[in-house]
């Protein structure tokens, strides 16, 4: 680990569904332009946990503090944090009843506040990034469900964010779309955005992963380079968990 | 094996003939089996018994100057629509002074024009706002007078068209921003704000408009300190928003809970604050989603600003009574008058349903593919 300060960082965040403790102690953190990916049976906490990040969820104890500012419930700086980190969800929600376009010129207008020109170029640039630049005027609804994912990182990316959190990105997809949506995301690994990636793509993490984070029961059980990650995994726990989801 | 791998593309025919075709429409809404042929025998039966009566009494026996005798003799057997002929300016303008009434007219005509033009979607800019407040300061302007040298009216004399459109017009106008507001309000996470819209809400709706207007108009003023006085059209017109304002905020809040969570963390993950959320991307949804039922009250307000007769007001309903009532000649010939009436509150309801239709259609187009 260097010493520059860490972009996101988590220091024994505590986090209760009610009487359901979702994250137990969670210590991490992530250097500028790292890509990790995190895995886990479903329950464990991962999506809780990005979505913290961005404060979709709040925690109740311990201190995460993401590009230097710690979260709380200072409104003004939650939204501020926001413009920094773009989401991209399982379920795509994209706006279905804007256009395409709409759906990636709406935030760096409203929240970028810049002009409708403008915003619209860049819009452009990432669609054509995403491949998806002819589908511009038609409504999230008319295109296939690859498509509207790529669209929905396409207006992540319109923000320009320091930090990518994808909230199994390709859980929703027939299997025949997948792959469109990983090479996207593998391009963006490329470009030195920070990404945190809860997926259970193996092959995604293996090629382009700097760390691959194992939880379960709301705790980090297991953290290491995805070459180490699986063909040397520590816990038992975690060899269960690869053996179930590789050999199928 | 392999002959049987081969594939081979079956080319579209076109539906068979017993499929379309007018007989084929027929035969399956209308006699489908013994049940639906039987019923669509009966209803056949009851036209056939019921029109010709009404065709003789509306149009072939009907008296249609107005001529008193002619109208009495034909009592019973023919309408007399001379009657409306007779007293169409007392109905349609109330007690408003009879050489004035090129006022209420031109109101009432730019009153119309406002809701055509905003009602047609490429006028839909920020002069529509403009032409809104214009429209009705010439609509007071015209009503109420004491400027530009025209005489001052009370508006205790307004009455018929130019009030129940008056009231209507702007009850709805005012009662839908605040109906998103309560809504909002009731799913708001500060308590304080979220009791207050459910209390609104509950009481309103607890009570009938017709005692909403009562209190609006009779005792409303004994709570205000002596002196202090509020014209009654304004009371009553505050009461009928406040009350169609209840129930519009229970059809908004319905369009706000079918909209799924992931669209408010998809935006709020972009940053959007509250307000933009709510005006972007939640309210376009909702309130698409209950075009119908927003519809329906609006033609319920409608309809319902006929109940302010009860508090001396003569609007439509009110002014026919008015015109009737005040002539033993004609007072017989009430239900003409309301046939009158009638037809002009349909004409209002069915433009109004007739739009929501339309409008529906256009602000889906994003969910067709």
């Amino acid at each position: 680990m260097t010493a520059e300060t860490p972009i996101i960082n988590f220091a024994k965040v505590n986090k209760w569904y009610g009487q359901f403790h979702v994250l137990r102690d969670i210590d991490l953190s992530v250097r500028k332009g790292e890509r990790i990916v995190i895995c886990g049976p479903s329950g464990s906490g991962k999506s809780t946990m990005i979505r913290c990040i961005n404060r979709l969820e709040e925690h109740q104890e311990g201190s995460l503090s993401v590009d230097g500012v710690e979260l709380t419930d200072d409104i003004k700086a939650i939204e501020a944090i926001r413009k920094n980190v773009g989401m991209v969800f399982q379920q795509f929600n994209l706006f279905p009843h804007l256009t395409v376009l709409e759906n990636l010129t709406l935030a760096p207008m409203w929240v970028g506040k810049i002009p409708k020109k403008e915003a619209e170029e860049r819009a452009m640039q990432q669609l054509t990034r995403v491949q998806i630049a002819e589908q511009a005027k038609k409504y999230p609804l008319q295109l296939s469900g690859g498509q509207q994912q790529r669209v929905a990182i396409a207006r992540a990316l319109c923000l320009t964010p320091k930090i990518m959190l994808f909230d199994e990105p390709t859980s929703a997809l027939d299997p025949e779309m997948i792959k469109e949506v990983l090479d996207v995301m593998i391009e963006l690994a490329n470009l030195g955005i920070t990404m945190l990636c809860v997926t259970h793509e193996m092959g995604f993490a293996k090629s382009v992963a700097d760390r691959v984070i194992f939880m379960d029961q709301g705790q980090i059980i297991e953290q290491n380079s995805p070459e180490e990650f699986f063909t040397h995994p520590k816990s038992d726990r975690t060899k269960d968990f690869l053996s179930k989801i590789l050999n199928h | 094996m392999s002959a049987a791998e081969i594939f081979t593309p079956i080319a579209p025919r076109t539906a068979p003939e017993k499929m379309t075709g007018t007989v084929a429409w027929i035969r399956r809404n209308l006699f489908a089996d013994w049940v639906s042929s039987i019923a669509t025998l009966a209803i056949l039966g009851l036209f056939a018994y019921v029109i010709p009566g009404i065709v003789e009494w509306g149009l072939i026996h009907a008296v249609w100057k107005p001529d008193n005798d002619a109208c009495r003799e034909a009592a019973g057997v023919g309408a007399c629509w001379g009657m409306i002929a007779e007293k169409y300016r007392l109905i349609i303008f109330g007690r408003y002074p009879f050489d004035q009434q090129w006022r209420p007219l031109i109101a009432t005509l730019l009153m119309v024009a406002l809701l055509v033009a905003s009602c047609t979607r490429p006028l839909w800019s920020k002069w529509l706002i403009v032409a809104w407040v214009a429209v009705l300061a010439a609509f007071f302007i015209l009503m109420k007078g004491g400027l530009f040298g025209l005489s001052p009216v009370e508006t205790s004399r307004w009455g018929g068209l130019p009030l129940t459109m008056m009231l209507s017009t702007l009850g709805i106008a005012c009662a839908f921003p605040l109906a998103i507001l309560v809504a909002l309000g009731r799913r708001s996470h500060l308590p304080a704000i979220r009791s207050l819209c459910i209390v609104y809400v509950e009481l309103i709706r607890g009570v009938p408009l017709i005692s909403v207007l009562f209190m609006a108009s009779f005792m409303f003023p004994l709570f205000m300190p002596q002196g202090t006085q509020v014209d009654v059209l304004l009371r009553v017109f505050v009461g009928i928003t406040v009350f169609a304002a209840a129930y519009l905020a229970e059809v908004v809040r319905g369009g706000l809970q079918a909209i799924p969570k992931g669209q408010v963390e998809a935006a709020a993950s972009l940053g959007l604050s509250y307000w933009q959320t709510q005006r972007k991307i939640v309210l376009p949804q909702a309130l698409r989603l209950v075009v119908p039922s927003i519809m329906n009250s609006f033609i319920s307000t409608f309809k319902d600003t006929s109940l302010v007769t009860i508090v001396s007001l003569y609007d439509l309903t009110g002014a026919l009574a008015l015109a009737l009532g005040g002539d033993a000649n004609w007072r017989q010939f009430y239900l003409e008058g309301y046939f009158f009436i009638a037809a002009i509150y349909w004409i209002g309801c069915f433009a109004m349903s007739r739009y929501s239709l339309w409008i529906e259609r256009q602000l889906n187009v994003s969910n067709t593919r």
